[in-house]
């Protein structure tokens, strides 16, 4: 394998860039970059779900008041598109690794993008078409 | 040596939170899908979150997210910044601090409900 950071003099660091194909290299650097937007995303989804306020204070009420305003909306599907890609292309690095059939691998890749495809419609048709029944 | 390092380990918990985090996530696009069945459907389910042995998976799904976040982050800087493997070692342990300084007091306050009666 050629040497990961030509110039540097460091032969291992991180996960080298994949070079073999583009498919690899932006999925390589859509991890990175969904990965930041994720920390801030996610983490102060958390944040203000679990410690701010309190699962127990999570109810439809709660949720109706929150989605509102839709620029929560527009933060949760954010969330939503980025960690589902996210979450399945890692799984679909680690089939890569650990299914050592080509026909398994195949199966698996067609599975997550079932998937993919089935979560990101039924969260996007939750967020988007939710209507409050109070007019709120 | 990279087995049984923390190169190894904290390359496995990547993996292993990272998929937890997603089976979490599937399941909570299908809770949150019950809004549309309207305020008794969804309350009743949600309500199953509310039970205090979901504090402890509470916890855990925390722990497992600032883990994944936290050491993502840690790769990103190794990545874009090579040198940094010379320290890579510093850089693990001062992320094992930031992951308990972020974890101990979000699962004080989640906690809250265990103290109170």
């Amino acid at each position: 394998m050629a040497t990961p950071n030509p110039g540097t003099g460091i032969r291992y660091a991180g996960r080298p860039r994949p070079t073999q194909s583009n498919f690899e290299l932006y999925s390589w650097l859509f991890m990175r970059v969904s990965g930041v937007v994720l920390w801030i995303l996610v983490l102060g989804h958390l944040l203000i779900m679990h410690v701010l306020n309190s699962v127990r204070d999570i109810d439809y009420a709660f949720v109706e008041n929150r989605w509102a305003n839709p620029l929560w909306r527009i933060w949760d599907w954010t969330m939503l598109i980025l960690a589902l890609i996210h979450g399945l292309n890692g799984v679909r690095l680690m089939s890569d690794d650990y299914l050592r059939k080509r026909k398994h691998r195949v199966i698996a890749t067609i599975l997550i993008y079932v998937a993919a495809f089935a979560f990101i419609l039924i969260g996007s048709i939750t967020i988007l078409m939710f209507r409050s029944p109070t007019g709120m | 040596m990279y087995r049984g390092r923390e190169g190894m380990w904290s390359w496995i918990l990547h993996r292993v939170t990272g998929v937890a985090v997603l089976l979490f996530l599937f399941a909570h696009i299908l809770d949150t899908m019950l809004l549309l069945y309207g305020p008794d459907v969804y309350n009743t389910v949600v309500g199953i979150y509310h039970n205090k042995f979901f504090l402890l998976m509470e916890v855990a799904l925390v722990a497992a997210v600032i883990y994944h976040a936290v050491n993502g982050l840690r790769i990103i800087i190794i990545d874009v910044w090579p040198a940094a493997t010379r320290h890579q070692r510093k850089l693990f342990w001062g992320a094992v601090a930031v992951i308990f300084a972020m974890l101990i007091p979000a699962a004080w306050q989640m906690l809250q409900p265990l103290f109170e009666a």
